[in-house]
């Protein structure tokens, strides 16, 4: 049996391994593997087998963030800075196999920056590599110097791009299961939850809701059957912070859950993934796997005396079963119908018993937390909102991908310095929360991402999809597109819903068409209201959310609409 | 037990040992589904049916559980399941354009097959790969930044 000891000596181990090598990292998520990363990966595996070079390590991680310049390589040779390399193909990956590799020269036009995303802070301070590694000469900025990099705060991605998220080793090598080890050798329940509450760390899947708060309600029901759960469902389309998270850096969504158990007392866990998400899966599962040979899963976890596993459970394609109750039928073999709360699953969840629900990357926060403090997490981010949150942002913009800011950051940041409006194209607003969220107007891009004032502009925080849209798209038609996809995903269950969506879209359908009046927009409005009061479960009840936001920022479009309608007509 | 004549024997054979492996616990029901349907393709009142039998959890739910999910479909697929992503950040960069293009040149509904048999067009629920909007896939393969034009290239290479 491993214990602790084991763990420490393999990231000792690890951590003295430092001779600087020559290092290729080929960046392998979804999106990279889909820009047609393989194929790079096999022809640097297929030269440096021709050229016998094993001194040269190739790694394969997840994605290195951002997405619109996969696939992405990053090449460092010994006692150099790395660079990375965006746009590659077969061809260009060689060239710099030739170029960088064996003759030290970096390709200036393929080259995306000089240095790798966890040096940033080292570099800023020193406007150039980090000690130990000299300059690569060639015109290409360093990463400290581009905004898309520089303006984030990496704490829950900290990993990305550095690691291959299928070798636990790599992980206890950069801190891996220190926090599991110190909050089950060091930690009551109590202190974990303690510290949790402290962090003032909040609910990523949307709702942001006090993490501490809902584990110390678990924690207090008695009954030594509870369910820790993971939501890994990802249901708002247009976002993919999570499966990020998963695939690149799966270990630390599982260490968040080990303490999440520990700290209400449950031995069993369940991530409920969308089945739209193989990649994450597989590589979650063989991290499970991984963890369990070492014994940090299972019967007595390192001897410490506590027990917890955990498996993967594959969704089914419905949105609703993001929601928690639903979520819960769904993994008991059922339809995804949400119930009334309450109870709440703290008291009755999966299969009756005590259950906690976390979204991935709020487990993903976790490990950090128990290891470097609350009072560390709260360095960033707003006083009632502290820490980072992972944005997707695509749309009509350039640097499309995943990125972590301190909550509290303008959204003009994020849209403009980070992402970059693309050529040709009017900002028009942004959209957040999905389905159940709302727009951002141009006039307003200086409102801060934080859960309160978003609300207050009409959106909503949700789990962090942002979608830059410019002004090929009408009000009526985002309002249109968002109502179709919520009429398709209701349950069924509750009439407010069922029909209700049907019918707004209805008059949402008529009023873009050319069939619509003044009079549909006011009984779209009433309707909207009757909904959100009435039906069963936050999907309908939210569903209207973009119509409403649409309607108050571009109310001029619905009425010039319907005002070009009657005049046709007339 | 009757046999289900669309099914070859060692197709049932497989399912039958997914059904042993997964037992009688109604809470296996969703994985036992989806990998069944992995084999056969899709999941025809027959098989719930049979499944039902063999597993003793009610037709009726089996039934509910499959019409409730997206993942599940009771119809025959086409050699290959071409599927167009209607998440937001695909509409955003023009998704519906694509749609058109292909419900226009194949003369056919989303949701529906080719005569031919060569492919069953669908939409996609997001697949998180929306930093390649908009996107495709055709049998699970992911085709980023999709356009008008490298559609029909992509299209010809399945026949
Ligand atoms: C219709 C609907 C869909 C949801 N989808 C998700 C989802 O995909 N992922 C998620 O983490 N939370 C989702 N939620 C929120 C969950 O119900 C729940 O609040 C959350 O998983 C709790 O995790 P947290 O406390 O870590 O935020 C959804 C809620 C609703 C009403
Ligand atoms: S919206 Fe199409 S992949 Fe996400």
């Amino acid at each position: 049996m491993k214990t602790v000891e084991d763990i420490n000596k393999m990231r000792q181990d690890m951590v003295s391994k430092t001779d600087d090598k020559t290092v290729i990292y080929v960046h392998l998520g979804t999106c990279g593997i889909a820009s047609g990363a393989m194929p790079v990966l096999n022809a640097l595996k297929k030269k440096i087998k021709e050229e016998k070079r094993s001194d040269i390590e190739l790694v394969t991680t997840g994605c290195a963030g951002i997405c619109s310049m996969e696939p992405l390589i990053t090449v460092k040779t010994a006692g150099y800075e790395p660079v990375i390399y965006k746009l590659m193909d077969e061809e260009k990956a060689l060239e710099v196999f030739e170029s960088h590799i064996k003759n030290g020269v970096a390709i200036e036009d393929y080259a995306l920056a000089r240095g790798m995303e966890y040096q940033l802070k080292e570099r800023a301070l020193n406007k150039g590599p980090v000690s130990g590694e000299k300059k690569m000469e060639g015109n290409i900025p360093g990463i400290e110097e581009i905004p898309f990099f520089s303006l984030q705060e990496v704490r829950v991605m900290h990993n990305r791009g550095l690691m291959d998220p299928g070798k636990i080793k790599d992980y206890i090598g950069r801190d891996g299961y220190q926090a599991v080890i110190k909050a089950l050798t060091e930690m009551s329940s109590e202190d974990i939850i303690n510290e949790v509450l402290t962090s003032g760390l909040r609910g990523r899947g949307g709702a942001g809701f006090p993490i501490g708060l809902k584990w110390k309600f678990a924690h207090a029901e008695s009954g030594d059957v509870k369910y820790m759960l993971c939501n890994a469902d990802e249901g708002d389309p247009g976002a993919y912070m999570d499966r990020n998270v998963m695939e690149s850096d799966p270990h630390s969504l599982i260490e968040g859950m080990i303490i999440g158990a520990k700290a209400i007392n449950a031995t069993q866990g369940y991530i409920y993934c969308r089945a739209e998400y193989p990649l994450a899966i597989e590589n979650l599962n063989k991290a499970i796997k991984q963890a369990r040979a070492l014994n940090l899963l299972g019967e007595n976890i390192l001897g410490t005396g506590f027990s917890f596993d955990m498996s993967v459970y594959e969704g089914a394609g419905a949105f609703v079963c993001g929601e928690e109750t639903a979520l819960m039928r769904s993994l008991e073999g059922k339809r995804g119908n949400p119930r009334p709360k309450p109870p709440f699953p703290v008291k009755a969840g999966l299969w009756e018993k005590p259950t906690v629900l976390n979204n991935v990357e709020t487990l993903a926060n976790i490990s950090q937390i128990i290891l470097k403090g609350a009072t560390w997490f709260r360095e960033k981010g707003t006083v009632k909102s502290p820490g980072t949150k992972i944005f997707s942002i695509t749309g009509d913009i350039d640097n499309v991908g995943c990125v972590e800011v301190p909550i509290g950051t303008p959204v003009e940041v994020i849209v403009n310095q980070i992402g970059s409006v693309s050529k040709g194209k009017n900002l028009k607003a942004v959209q957040l929360g999905g389905p159940s969220g709302g727009c951002i107007p141009k006039q307003h891009l200086d409102v801060a991402v934080d859960y309160e004032t978003l609300q207050e502009y009409g959106a909503i925080m949700g789990s962090g999809g942002m979608i830059v849209m410019s002004d090929d798209k009408t009000g009526v038609e985002i309002a249109k597109f968002f109502m179709e996809f919520c009429k398709d995903e209701a349950c069924g269950k509750c009439l407010p819903g069922r029909e209700g969506t049907k019918q707004m879209l209805f008059l949402l359908n008529k009023i873009s068409d050319g069939t619509g009046s003044e009079d549909d927009i006011r009984k779209l409005e009433a309707l909207c209201d009757v909904v959100k009061k009435t039906a069963l479960c936050a999907l309908c009840k939210t569903a209207v959310n973009p119509v409403l936001s649409t309607l108050r920022y571009f109310r001029d479009e619905y009425m010039n609409s319907v005002h070009t309608n009657e005049l046709e007509r007339a | 037990m009757e046999k289900l004549s669309e099914f070859t024997d060692e197709q049932m054979q497989q399912v039958d040992k997914l059904i042993e492996a997964s037992g009688t616990n109604p809470s296996g029901l969703i994985p036992l589904l989806e990998k069944t349907q992995g084999i056969l393709g899709y999941l025809p009142p027959s098989i719930q049916q049979y499944i039902s039998e063999k597993t003793k959890i009610s037709a009726n739910r089996i039934y509910g559980v499959v019409t409730f999910y997206s993942y599940f479909t009771t119809k025959p697929r086409a050699r290959h399941r071409v599927q167009l992503c209607l998440g937001t950040a695909c509409y955003v960069k023009g998704s519906d354009a694509l749609v058109e293009k292909i419900e226009k040149d194949f003369n056919i509904t989303f949701g529906n097959s080719t005569e031919d048999g060569r492919f069953t067009f669908e939409k996609a629920r997001c697949v998180g790969a929306c930093g390649l909007a908009p996107v495709m896939l055709v049998d699970g393969k992911v085709y980023g930044k999709m356009t008008v034009e490298s559609l029909d290239k992509i299209l010809n290479e399945y026949e």
